[in-house]
């Protein structure tokens, strides 16, 4: 009896998972096969996680200051030696990158929230609302990317939050052009027409049919993006506008060591070196990704 | 009278929906009558570019405004004019009272949904069913399509059927909340033979079963010989020929009628060299004859053909013909003719 139960789950499951499995396969199969896609994720996860484990791993804290160790180079004491103030470089390094990676990817969540909507209602409902909107990117587009993020920063003061919003504000127009174009062709594709005689109503179509159609250009926009507002973020501190000291932000600590980089260049090198990789990473991991959630990219 | 009135499910008055271009306004449906009764099949014929795909569009409001609008006419559906309800209305008609099944399988269906959702999705808007009770009325409506093990099919995604199977999925959204009319938009035009013959044996046995009205669109005479009950012939957006199928099939009037029937290739008959064809193409919509709008291709056009455009005329048989040959003025002129030479 009990058997006679079991045997049709077992058939259902047995027809069922190779299917859905397929498609996730075939683009981990296509991601995997791309070395370079790999090296980049490989180098941001690996930031990701250290970025986590920060207050366990770091060897010292961040903002301490012990002026009877200044300037000291890569030591076995300091792995990457330690700064103008005696701080430790690795540690600070380890904690900027929390606070790098947080600014990167919630300013890109929440540049591309709004600009998938904006996007999409433009892309869809055309007409006025469309070229409003639109026209308002193309403004915000033609202003230098760190020229706006510096304008927005003076006006909101500097802090991290304050670029988070900046980098955010920035990132809409982008991502409201790419979900606007993907739209548009999505939009003119039968099935819409049929939902559409279905009765469904507008909303309905534009969250259930038309976003889950356009994920892919922006999951690789938004990990593309990433990398950009890390950039920004660490531009903005730079100059003194971003993440105020003492906090450890990878520009922060760029600045900081610019006097002293005849004397000791580790102070600039490591935060510079650091920058280079996650957005390299970023840069490799999103193309990658992008390959791979292409139909029409063979290999 | 009346009686007739109530049978009508849905009757199109003097439809006209137009296009506005750069060039100029296309009249793509051009005062366009039909009526369909409960339970009947009318077939609309016609080549690309004729307006029946359109005359179907406008029927549930569905042009994409501003390019498109329908300038005039009435829409009557169940006695109320659709051309004056509200969006609202208009939604909880579509899909609820008349549905709707497209020309591509392959293209019709949101490849990021599975089956089953799909299906469960059309009863959710009109029908208040949890989720659970949606997705077991999914299964009975693919068992009611004849797709075999529906159990697993309601888990597959459009990408893993095949074109057939397709179609037969839209059908079963279509009807998954049992309309009153069901437009086919060329159901069968993306599908091999076989299949076709299995779809519109489908569709048949399903119009008797569940009693639904039914408006086919095609450019396939093999179609509307095989479902059809009643069938205007469209040409540049005005109907030429209406009657029922067996005087269009038998006994049609309408030079354009004429050639596309002698342009089917029959078993019966054996042809020396290339099938007949209408000679020509059709007209652009920029440009349209003054007269009647086939007279560039017609055989037997004469001057009045140019100048004048000819009103639909009923026929002793009923038939509704749009030609000059059928009327008055074409016997005068022919006299005329034989008078001056």
């Amino acid at each position: 009896m009990g058997q006679q139960h079991l045997q049709p789950n077992v058939n259902i499951s047995l027809n069922d998972k190779p299917v859905r499995k397929s498609r996730w396969l075939s683009f981990m199969k296509k991601l995997t096969k791309n070395k370079a896609a790999i090296a980049g994720a490989t180098v941001v996860f690996t930031i990701m996680i250290l970025a986590i484990l920060a207050p366990l791993i770091a060897p010292y804290d961040p903002t301490h200051i012990d002026m009877s160790k200044k300037f000291q180079g890569p030591s076995s004491e300091h792995w990457l030696g330690t700064d103008d103030k005696g701080r430790d470089i690795l540690s600070r390094l380890l904690f900027g990158s929390r606070i790098s990676l947080t600014v990167g990817i919630l300013s890109t969540l929440l540049g591309a929230i709004v600009g998938v909507v904006l996007g999409i209602v433009a892309g869809y409902y055309g007409k006025w609302i469309d070229s409003v909107i639109m026209r308002i990117c193309d403004v915000l587009l033609a202003f230098p990317g760190l020229l706006l993020a510096l304008a927005i920063v003076s006006i909101l003061g500097p802090s991290t939050t304050n670029t988070i919003i900046a980098i955010a504000i920035f990132a809409v127009p982008t991502f409201a052009r790419i979900v606007r174009g993907s739209t548009l062709s999505v939009k003119k594709l039968e099935y819409v027409d049929a939902i559409r005689a279905m009765g469904s109503r507008d909303t309905r179509i534009i969250f259930k049919h038309i976003l889950p159609n356009i994920t892919s250009p922006i999951i690789v926009q938004a990990t593309l993006y990433i990398a950009s507002a890390i950039i920004t973020a660490s531009a903005l501190s730079f100059l003194g506008l971003g993440t105020q000291p003492p906090d450890p932000e990878w520009g922060t600590m760029l600045s900081n060591g610019r006097s002293y980089i005849a004397q000791a260049p580790h102070i600039t090198l490591f935060p510079g070196l650091v920058i280079l990789l996650v957005v390299v990473g970023f840069n490799l991991f999103g193309d990658g990704l992008r390959d791979a959630l292409d139909p029409k990219s063979k290999k | 009278m009346s009686d007739l009135n109530k049978n009508k499910i849905l009757e199109v008055k003097n439809l006209c929906t137009s296009f506005f271009t750069d060039e100029g306004e296309v009249k793509a449906v051009d005062g366009v009558n039909f009526f369909i009764e409960k339970g009947k099949t009318v077939g609309i014929v016609g080549e690309s570019g004729s307006g029946k795909s359109i005359t179907s569009l406008s029927i549930l409001r569905l042009i994409q405004e501003p390019a498109g609008k329908i300038v005039n006419g009435e829409i009557v559906f169940k006695g109320e004019n659709l051309l004056e309800k509200s969006k609202k209305e208009m939604r909880s008609i579509r899909g609820n009272n008349i549905s709707m099944i497209f020309q591509e399988p392959m293209t019709s269906l949101n490849p990021t949904m599975t089956c089953g959702e799909q299906i469960a999705e059309s009863i959710r808007i009109h029908q208040k069913l949890g989720r659970k009770e949606a997705k077991e009325k999914a299964i009975e409506m693919l068992k009611l399509v004849g797709i075999p093990s529906p159990e697993k099919r309601v888990k597959q995604y459009p990408f893993e059927l095949s074109g057939g199977m397709r179609q037969r999925v839209m059908i079963a959204i279509a009807l998954a909340c049992n309309p009153e009319l069901l437009i086919a938009d060329e159901p069968t035009t993306a599908l091999d033979v076989t299949i076709q013959a299995q779809i519109l044996d489908l569709i048949r046995n399903l119009q008797k079963e569940l009693g639904t009205s039914l408006m086919i669109i095609t450019h396939d005479l093999g179609v509307v010989a095989e479902m059809c009950e009643t069938v205007a012939v469209m040409y540049c957006g005005k109907i030429v020929e209406y009657a029922d199928v067996k005087t269009i099939l038998t006994n049609p009037k309408h030079p354009y009628t004429i050639g596309l029937l002698n342009s089917v290739p029959r078993h019966d008959q054996v042809y020396d060299g290339d099938l007949p064809v209408i000679k020509g193409s059709v007209p652009s919509p920029f440009n349209l004859p003054k007269g009647c709008r086939f007279v560039s291709r017609c055989p037997h056009a004469k001057d009045i053909c140019h100048n004048q455009l000819p009103e639909l005329k009923t026929m002793d048989d009923g038939n509704q013909v749009r030609c000059w040959i059928h009327t008055e003025s074409w016997e005068k002129q022919e006299e005329e003719v034989a008078s001056n030479s």
